[in-house]
């Protein structure tokens, strides 16, 4: 069963599908506050039951971008649809949305269970099916012992499992989180991931979700959206943005990665090749490129991607480099090499820690060479 | 639904690191007591705990003793108008008489009763009107973009520059028949005949709004500018209206500042003596007025004390026992 879902969830890309109807259709939204604009001309499609991610640096833009869909700011120009409804005059008691605030934005007069069933009553349910709800609510997020409690008499983190449950009480047909789980603790963090993404299987709903933290970005969402400066850099599945990014921007916010100044040198069909600019290293990519030779490329290669040996390999003249060590940082799985080229420059590689009987073991200052296959080379043009 | 905690206790707390507690600190009056009291063996902190309450002891507790002193004694056309309370008699004995009579002339003359009963009438009516002026003021300077809420706050405590004797006889150049309420009106075609408000319970209505709604609008709107306003857009976010949302939000957690400003509204209402006079009529009945007229017309410093006194007991027992009920209530809650 589990099996099946997680197969069913691999081909799931309705992004993908020409036919498939956005659920949410972010169009051309602007936000500007005063001459400040945070939000700068964004265009999404949102896809039903996606897990979407708004990924990027302090004050791009995705609260402002969660408070549109919400309905708590109007966007200065440009469209929300929701759902085939255009919401530029719904107000948000009306919208089929409920949002997790960033700053919680419990109820301090009311209890947890007061705080959970207040969405409830507004619907005017029996009291029993409120009951019961907010019951399984509070199960959900295993806060049995504190129901009755006033917010103020909460941790952090259990504000922040009392804000989701609200937010999960009425079964949204779309559920904004704003860092849902920036305050918890790392288990905490990841067993309620785990209870996100079921719930969201359970119960169908729509996620976006606002974070900063990229690993729980990549572990959780169908796709994420990279922004910067109220603009959305690259939108794509996890593994696309990790392994195609498509600027340097987008490529830094996600991971690790070498990135070396180049000049494209040649670009044939199926391969480019570029000469990295201060130590004239050729490299050779397994794509081509989309520009012309003579102009300024950025090669970006993983550290993981890299290998870093004692021994020259067979062929030093392409997507070699030779330096010294300068720093080993022992990470028990891993061992990542800080290793300077002759610029001066440093490139970062990451390996994983096998006892290798022929080598011995490479320490600071050794003189090593790093390779990479063409494949695992990016170019960014910007 | 009430709140957890009242803003009530401010006269019996004291005021712990307070700004104005650490300008007593630093004054030299104070350094040198706190000098002295650590020669003997008292802390200066005890000493800091102290201050509010010696205030209290001075300028509250022996005025009211005084006062209830004054209760049991009897009147006497002489200079002071009442007879001393305890004499020593020729045998060496301390005599000591007290006078009831001013206590159960105040059961028996109906005078006395009703003024009582009028006065807390006309100081919850008119409290309840100052609140319901002073929310909307104190809700829209709350909600008023930062830099107007200075100006708001200082228009609103403006009238304090004037006389408050001044600006209540004011009130009778608009008020009276010919004033310019009726002017105005008469002007606008509303009404063919000047309305009579001036020497009615409306004016004294009128009378208490203005002059107490400073003490409504700064408790009122000290307390809705701390409030978060996502919590309207959580409200809303749920389902809420935004009518159904002030009440289910907004109205309770500003309830300590409804219950600290009908407090600073309604206990000098009760007593209010230069309104009623100015504007009230002669069957404006209240309290303050009465004893006035005990006091200077009637030169009878006991039977005046008297009623101070039950005045006093009036308001105090009701207070004390509500917040009893709400310690009680939070302590329940715990
Ligand atoms: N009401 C407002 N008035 C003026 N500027 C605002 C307002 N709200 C947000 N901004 C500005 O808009 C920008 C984007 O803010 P936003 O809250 O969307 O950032 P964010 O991406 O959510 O950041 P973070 O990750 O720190 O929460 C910020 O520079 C912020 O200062
Ligand atoms: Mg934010």
């Amino acid at each position: 069963m589990a099996e099946a879902s997680s197969q069913a969830r691999k081909v799931w890309a309705p992004w993908n599908e020409p036919g498939a109807k956005p659920f949410v259709r972010i169009e051309g939204v602007t936000k500007k506050f005063g001459s400040f604009v945070a939000v700068d001309n964004i265009s999404l499609d949102i896809y039903e039951r996606e897990f979407y991610s708004l990924l990027g640096p302090s004050g791009c833009g995705k609260t402002t971008l969660l408070r549109m869909l919400a309905g708590f700011e109007m966007p200065s120009t440009g469209r929300i649809i929701i759902d085939g409804e255009d919401m530029s005059t719904v107000p948000p008691h009306k919208r089929p949305v409920n949002m997790m605030f960033q700053s919680y934005a419990l109820f301090p007069h009311m209890t947890v269970e007061q705080n959970i069933a207040f969405g409830l009553k507004q619907d005017h349910l029996p009291k029993a099916d409120i009951a019961e709800r907010v019951e399984r609510m509070i199960n959900l997020v295993q806060l049995n012992k504190f129901a009755k409690r006033k917010p103020e008499q909460l941790s952090g983190g259990q504000k922040q499992r009392v804000a989701l449950a609200r937010s999960l009480a009425k079964k949204p047909k779309i559920l904004l989180l704003d860092e849902p789980l920036g305050a918890l603790d790392k288990k905490l963090r990841e067993e309620t991931q785990f209870e996100l993404m079921n719930i969201q299987e359970k119960l169908g709903v729509t996620f976006i979700i606002v974070t900063h933290d990229q690993e729980e970005a990549m572990t959780v969402s169908s796709r994420i959206a990279v922004m910067n400066h109220g603009c959305v850099e690259q939108v794509a599945t996890p593994s696309e943005i990790y392994e195609y990014p498509n600027s340097r921007l987008v490529a830094q916010f996600i991971g690790d990665v070498n990135i070396m100044e180049s000049r494209i040198a040649e670009v044939l069909p199926d391969r480019a090749r570029l000469n990295v600019v201060g130590i004239d290293a050729p490299v050779q990519t397994g794509r081509s490129v989309n520009a012309a030779p003579g102009e300024i490329a950025w090669v970006a290669i993983r550290p993981e991607k890299m290998v870093v040996s004692l021994t020259p390999p067979a062929d030093t003249s392409v997507n070699c480099l030779s330096g010294v060590v300068w720093d080993i940082g022992y990470l028990g799985k891993l061992s990542v090499f800080h290793v300077r080229l002759e610029d001066k420059s440093i490139v970062t590689v990451a390996q994983t820690n096998r006892k290798r009987e022929t080598e011995r073991t490479i320490t600071w200052e050794d003189k090593v060479y790093v390779t990479w296959s063409p494949d695992a080379a990016v170019v960014l043009l910007a | 639904m009430l709140p957890d905690q009242l803003d009530v206790k401010v006269t019996s707390q004291p005021l712990h690191g307070s700004g104005v507690l650490r300008f007593v600190r630093e004054c030299p009056p104070y350094r040198w007591a706190a000098g002295l009291c650590s020669v003997f063996g008292i802390q200066s902190r005890s000493l800091t705990v102290a201050v509010p309450y010696l205030w209290l002891l001075a300028f509250f507790l022996a005025p009211f003793l005084i006062v209830f002193k004054l209760s049991f004694s009897e009147i006497l056309i002489a200079m002071p108008p009442y007879a001393p309370l305890y004499e020593m008699a020729e045998d060496g004995y301390l005599q000591i008489t007290l006078h009831l009579e001013n206590y159960s002339l105040l059961f028996q003359d109906d005078l006395y009763w009703k003024s009582y009963v009028s006065s807390l009438e006309i100081a919850i009516v008119s409290t309840m009107l100052t609140l319901m002026v002073g929310f909307p003021i104190a809700y829209g300077m709350a909600r008023a973009p930062r830099p107007w809420r200075l100006p708001l706050m200082m228009m609103v405590i403006l009238p304090f520059w004037t006389s408050f004797l001044i600006r209540v006889y004011a009130w009778i150049g608009i008020l009276k028949p010919e004033g310019f309420l009726n002017m105005f009106l008469t002007w606008l075609g509303v009404i063919d005949e000047p309305l009579i408000i001036l020497h009615t319970n409306i004016a004294v209505y009128i009378g208490i709004v203005y002059s107490y709604l400073p003490f409504m609008i700064l408790p009122l709107y000290a307390n809705l500018e701390k409030m978060d306003i996502s919590l309207l857009e959580a409200a809303a976010d749920l389902g809420c209206t935004p009518f159904k949302a002030f009440w289910k939000i907004t109205f309770p957690l500003a309830m300590p500042g409804i219950i600290a400003g009908c407090f600073l509204v309604f206990i000098p209402a009760v007593g209010e003596f230069v309104i009623p006079d100015l504007l009230g009529g002669s069957s404006t009945l209240m309290i303050g007025k009465t004893l006035w007229a005990e006091f200077f017309n009637n030169r009878d410093w006991p039977l005046s004390s008297a009623v101070a006194v039950v005045l006093l007991l009036l308001l105090v027992v009701p207070i004390v026992w509500f917040q009893r009920l709400q310690a009680k209530r939070e302590a329940q809650l715990n």
